[in-house]
């Protein structure tokens, strides 16, 4: 009884799957419900949410591959359908803006940021969770507060700090800010999946001679791929969301990131934005939706790893 | 013979070969490049911050030491007042809607029906896609004219003229918090799934039989069980509503008139378009107080937690 308490959050792979820790009926007690009742109970309500949840992303892709005049003429046409889809916008954006450099600075800021992030949490959690120096739970702590305080309250001083290394107006403005944001993250994260790892491989490890270099490498690193890329995947996601940072440090049209450069650049005053504006949304979060639908289980190990403990 | 082979095996250990497997060395290097980014673009930054906001700095110029005189002048700012009120409207109600809305769908994700893997991770998808772009998407639908709600409402004859969605006080605030809910749902919802799933089938069938009802069931069993992850999940959302910019900056840049300004976003216009960044780092530091009272929470759920589990406070 009090060890079937003992699991905090499920198992990633669970959490998408299963209902519950019944392993020979799955369905449990569901049973004795009748399918009209489900059908108000659970199909109407569940409807309704997941309709209310996908339809920006429906009304995104479609405005984005509607013609103009079909855009702002709602009595004109069915405005939730098009019968003549057009790619002028997504031509539009990709050929005559700076739309693939700004996509290009995203994906390379993510990416240095993501590696630079990993690299330092790997060390840093191998040294917490398995060095055990003395106050490593003291810094495990600090790590987890670390972990709380948001960009939002940094960004006036970085931005400083920033200026004074002559980083500004940089992708290393970027790069470098970034992983204050995905170091607790993913420290944090990892310490959780090193925890896992029995303590028996490293002892016989030492016996044989090995350093803890070796240990990391050989023996830990192996053993932790799925953790490595849950972070790695959530890390990349947390870099090409960010917004504020991106905002405040940089200034020229062809070093900003994505999200930035919609905001800033497509939203002048013509009412026929609208188009190229969701072709710009959509184009953005292509790249995220198509890591995501790979690694879902990914996803939600992080997600729920980081409320974990 | 034997003294011979032991001897380079058995020879007297070298300062070096001591420091080599000492932990304090060790970890010393271990930590090295994680804590060096953590000093140097986080807790040097926040204390700067917190200097800055006791400054008249310019953008452009270092400022010297004022005293209290930037939180004077924002303890008289109506616009500052306003802020701080439409920061707590904007954290409390958009967090019991994320809470009630997230609970529900994870109760009802927890059943069995088909296509469950599939569902669950169509229902994590907001949480994925960038906030700006959604909040865009969102732009676009409450647009005064062309709103496909407005339209939609219109045709139904619910309404005979649009809705001015941003353009109105309230209408404004309702719309950012909407939009604010809508993307904080699946992560509430897929974390209590996570910890839904943790409870055992057992404690349902024994209260079935005892003749509970299914509120009864949801009150003694469910919500208990759930407290632990409930306080920790809630932390997060609570944290990262109360500093949320980028949904604001997106969907109305504060206005009309400053209804819809977050301390955030207050803090960035002052400070980086208006160039006053010691009254900027002045509202930032005000969001400090409020924050670490939402730590506390968060702490004090988690040794709850470890307690509930029987383990020690490690």
């Amino acid at each position: 009884m009090t060890d079937a308490l003992v699991p905090k959050v499920a198992d990633p792979k669970t959490v998408l799957t299963g209902s519950s820790p019944t392993a020979d009926h799955t369905e449990g007690m569901s049973y004795l419900e009748t399918l009209p009742r489900r059908l108000v109970t659970l199909y109407l309500p569940l409807g309704i949410i997941c309709l209310i949840l996908l339809f920006p992303f429906y009304w995104m892709a479609l405005t984005s591959i509607k013609p103009d005049e079909q855009l702002l003429a709602l009595d004109k046409f069915n405005p939730f359908w098009t019968p003549t889809p057009t790619f002028k916008h997504i031509q539009k954006l990709l050929f005559e803006t700076n739309y693939p450099q700004w996509l290009w600075n995203t994906m390379m800021v993510a990416i240095a940021a993501t590696i630079l992030s990993i690299l330092a949490s790997v060390l840093a959690a191998y040294a917490i969770v398995r060095l055990r120096y003395r106050g490593a739970q003291w810094v495990g702590a600090a790590i987890f507060l670390a972990y709380l305080v948001p960009p939002s309250i940094l960004f006036i001083p970085l931005s400083t700090v920033v200026f004074q290394y002559g980083l500004f107006d940089t992708p290393f403005a970027l790069i470098l800010t970034y992983p204050t944001i995905l170091i607790p993250f993913s420290t944090w994260l990892l310490m959780g999946y090193f925890k896992t790892i029995p303590f028996e491989l490293e002892e016989c490890a030492l016996i044989d001679g090995a350093s803890r270099w070796q240990i990391l490498m050989k023996i830990v690193l192996p053993l932790a791929v799925p953790g490595l890329i849950s972070a790695f995947i959530f890390c990349f996601t947390l870099c090409w969301n960010e917004f504020i940072y991106a905002l405040t440090f940089i200034s020229s049209n062809q070093n900003k990131t994505v999200p930035v450069a919609i905001v800033m650049e497509f939203t002048d005053g013509d009412i026929y934005r609208w188009g190229s504006l969701m072709a710009g949304a959509l184009v953005g979060s292509l790249p995220l939706v198509v890591l995501y639908a790979f690694f879902v289980e990914h996803y939600v190990s992080a997600m729920t790893g980081a409320v974990k403990e | 013979m034997t003294d011979v082979a032991l001897k380079p095996i058995l020879r007297e250990p070298t300062a070096w070969d001591r420091l080599k497997v000492n932990r304090g060395w060790l970890s010393a290097w271990f930590m090295l490049p994680a804590a060096a980014f953590l000093i140097l673009f986080l807790a040097y930054p926040l204390i700067l911050g917190i200097w800055i906001s006791f400054t008249d700095a310019r953008i452009g110029r270092g400022g010297v030491f004022v005293g209290l005189e930037n939180y004077e002048w924002l303890w008289d700012d109506t616009v500052f007042w306003l802020s701080v009120f439409n920061t707590l409207l904007y954290t409390v109600v958009a967090s019991v809607f994320k809470f009630a809305v997230g609970l529900y769908l994870a109760i009802l994700l927890n059943q069995h029906m088909p296509f469950k893997a599939i569902i669950r991770a169509i229902v994590l998808i907001p949480f994925i896609v960038p906030t700006v772009l959604s909040a865009i998407a969102f732009w676009w639908i409450f647009d005064t004219q062309f709103s496909i709600i407005s339209w939609s409402l219109r045709k139904l004859h619910l309404i005979s003229t649009n809705i001015d969605f941003l353009g109105d006080f309230w209408n404004a605030r309702w719309s950012v918090i909407f939009a604010n809910i809508w993307r904080g749902v699946p992560f509430v919802a897929i974390t209590l799934l996570a910890g839904l799933q943790t409870v055992p089938p057992s404690l349902y069938e024994a209260a079935t039989i005892d003749g509970a009802s299914r509120w009864q069931m949801f009150r003694f069993i469910t919500y208990p069980l759930l407290t632990p992850i409930i306080a920790v999940v809630m932390t997060f959302s609570v944290l990262f509503t109360f500093t949320d910019f980028q949904l604001i900056w997106a969907m109305t840049r504060g206005g009309p008139v400053n209804a819809t300004h977050l301390m955030a976003t207050l803090s960035y216009q002052r400070a980086i378009l208006g160039g006053y960044l010691g009254e900027g780092s002045a509202i930032a530091t005000a969001m400090i107080p409020f924050l670490l009272a939402a730590i506390m929470i968060s702490w004090f759920g988690l040794q709850r937690r470890k307690w509930q589990q029987g383990e020690s406070n490690d």
